[in-house]
């Protein structure tokens, strides 16, 4: 098993660095000119001040010789020096990506505890009451785009019931530090992580729910009600594991769209994390920030399936043990 | 010695979108402790569901419509679903068909052998892999101490078979259903499984209702047979009374048709065809009264169109025949 993990971690980090060249290939592609949007920020410049600024960035060198400078450097952990925000890259990131972190991850377990339970219920009756309760729920929370979700949210909590504070991560008038503020943190997070766990919220309840009645048709769960075990017993721990199987499958694929998710939500909610750093990174052009958010984002999502895969194992003894 | 389970006029239907339906009719049998019966048919006769309706473990939309199921004098037929959660697995218990679906892939044989011992017996984490241990032994797989960590993917289909056995057996019930127990293996694994189930249950003193197609399998290891067909017994007896003499013309050709072995001299011999039943065994709401194997059987005649069958015979060879056949065939 660790000899597995082994190999992933290392066919991950050769995925790492063909995601660095193709990130930087595509930005280069792109139209438009980051001396001149440099310029622009300046004040307006002549030709020398344009001349200035590509040598300054090594803008003026080849393609390739640019790639090969800026592989260099990010092997080092230095990711530049951002044109708008006039910062190290790396400081940038690590400064919004707790908050990316934080927003994902609870919004994940959310999706995945409420949505495994509600799939769970509905398969023990599959047409009861609930089942179709919930049916709707996900049909709804699918459909519905996660920005509307969280507008209609903002709308409710705003006005009709203020329980919630619609945006920001904490309370400005506050210190930032202690218990108090983590209260704050979590608070202010519950909208946001609502909002991007609805979607997936859906799925998972969907998911669940299928390979719950699947499990509970097999063989081992009669063999389990043949032992005299309480249904609860049968339902939670005989059938609840083995459902739980392509469940893990399905939060390893989707990290990545959760991130893809992230950004419009920290942009509807005024969230500081690095979805609304790549938004103002792309309008400004300010390409290292961009190349840099974009590398963080993949080795995130590069974590979350080792992660998944680990989980995977410790479910599924089948993969485990398997030779 | 009183019987261990005696089913008296079990009758088990199926509620249908039109009606009621009968799955099983007036079915009447007992077995006396350290006893083995057999319940012989074909596939859709109605064996495996006379399982389940004993177990209490009757799927959806079936029900126990009549009859009685005592075991032990008690009839499990009438008791609420937690008193019959307490018998199953512990005074009761089954061994099912598919070894290699039966068990559950995640948890391993050692955590579902003690399941049982830690519910029914109370016992203690430690106290209850030791007994599982000691159940592993008896059913003589080798190196329990290793093997009682071992997931059922790391076993064959024989030792799965075997694990099974053992967790039926792990709180010494009164009684074991075996719902084929060896289809799903290797012919020499049957034998061995076959053999196990028989020393287990001179150890523990079990009532067996072993359920079968295989009449080969029944000779060897059981005292009664019941010829199930189309959801009723048609003929009932010693084994070796129902495997010499057979009355009803079904069961007769069920014995037919089982193949034999022919060595030395004999194999020289050009061999007989090996006879078959024609036909199927009618579904489920296409049983009239009558005799259900009047459509397929060479034999009937007048009175099997027009009224069911009497049950007749003598001692404890009971038949339900117009036509019963002698010993000349």
């Amino acid at each position: 098993m660790i000899t597995d993990i082994l190999v992933k971690i290392a066919n991950a980090a050769l995925l790492l660095l063909a995601v660095v060249v193709l990130n930087f290939c595509l930005i280069h592609a792109a139209p438009g000119d980051p001396a001149q949007v440099i310029a622009g920020e300046m004040g307006g410049a002549s030709q020398e001040v344009l001349d200035q600024i590509r040598r300054l960035y090594d803008l003026d060198k080849p393609m390739l010789h640019q790639l090969a400078i800026y592989i260099g450097k990010v092997l080092q952990g230095d990711f530049g020096h951002s044109f708008y925000f006039n910062e190290s890259v790396t400081k940038l990131i690590l400064q919004r990506l707790p908050a990316t972190v934080i927003l994902v991850l609870a919004a994940l377990s959310l999706a995945v505890l409420a949505g495994t339970f509600l799939g769970v219920l509905s398969a023990r009756k599959p047409n009861g009451l609930l089942n179709h309760f919930v049916t709707f729920f996900s049909l709804a929370g699918y459909a519905a785009p996660v920005f509307w979700t969280g507008l209609m949210l903002i709308l409710l909590f705003a006005s009709a019931i203020p329980l919630f504070p619609i945006s920001g991560m904490a309370d400005v008038a506050r210190p930032k530090q202690g218990a108090a503020y983590i209260l704050d943190v979590l608070h202010h997070l519950v909208l946001p992580a609502l909002t991007l766990a609805i979607v997936y919220m859906a799925q998972y309840s969907r998911l669940s729910r299928t390979s719950m009645i699947d499990a509970l048709r097999a063989d081992y769960i009669r063999t389990a009600r043949a032992k005299g075990l309480s249904e609860r017993t049968v339902v939670f721990k005989h059938a609840l594991r083995n459902a739980l199987i392509p469940v893990v499958t399905m939060v390893g694929l989707q990290f990545g769209h959760l991130f893809a998710g992230a950004v419009l939500v920290e942009t509807v909610f005024g969230w500081p994390g690095l979805g609304r750093l790549v938004f103002e990174s792309i309008l400004r052009r300010d390409y290292p920030t961009l190349l840099g958010v974009l590398f963080f984002s993949a080795l995130l999502v590069m974590l979350a399936n080792i992660a998944t895969d680990i989980a995977y194992r410790l479910v599924d003894p089948r993969i485990r043990l398997r030779r | 010695m009183s019987a261990i389970l005696d089913i008296k006029n079990l009758t088990v239907t199926l509620q249908q979108s039109p009606g009621v339906v009968p799955v099983l009719e007036n079915l009447s049998f007992s077995v006396k402790a350290g006893k083995t019966i057999a319940l012989v048919g074909e596939s859709g006769c109605g064996k495996s569901m006379t399982a389940l309706a004993i177990m209490g473990l009757l799927p959806d939309g079936f029900q126990i419509a009549g009859g009685s199921i005592a075991l032990e004098g008690q009839d499990v037929a009438k008791l609420p679903g937690d008193a019959l959660r307490q018998l199953r697995g512990n005074r009761m218990s089954m061994i099912f068909q598919e070894p290699m679906t039966a068990l559950n892939p995640v948890y391993t044989v050692g955590d579902q052998i003690s399941e049982a011992l830690r519910l029914h017996q109370g016992l203690s984490r430690q106290t209850a892999r030791e007994r599982a241990i000691a159940m592993l032994r008896a059913v003589q797989i080798p190196a329990p101490e290793r093997r009682i960590d071992a997931y059922p993917h790391q076993l064959s289909g024989g030792m799965r078979q075997r694990v099974m056995i053992a967790m039926a057996l792990a709180c010494r019930p009164r009684l074991l259903i075996a719902d084929e127990p060896t289809t799903a293996l290797d012919v020499t694994v049957q034998a061995q499984i076959f053999d196990l189930l028989r020393e287990m249950q001179q150890d523990i003193g079990t009532a067996i209702v072993l359920i079968t197609h295989d009449l080969s399998a029944v000779a060897d290891i059981t005292d009664e047979v019941a010829v199930l067909y189309a959801g009723r017994c048609i003929e009932q007896g010693p084994t070796a009374t129902i495997l010499n003499q057979p009355q009803h013309p079904y069961t007769r050709g069920l014995i037919a048709s089982v193949p034999h072995l022919r060595l030395g001299l004999a194999a020289a011999q050009p061999s007989e065809a090996l006879e078959e039943i024609p036909g199927m065994v009618p579904g489920l709401g296409k049983r009239g009264p009558l005799c259900g194997f009047a459509p397929r059987c060479r034999y009937s005649a007048g009175p099997c169109l027009e009224a069911p069958p009497p049950t007749t015979g003598t001692g404890s060879h009971q038949v339900a025949c117009w036509h019963p056949q002698g010993e000349a065939a």
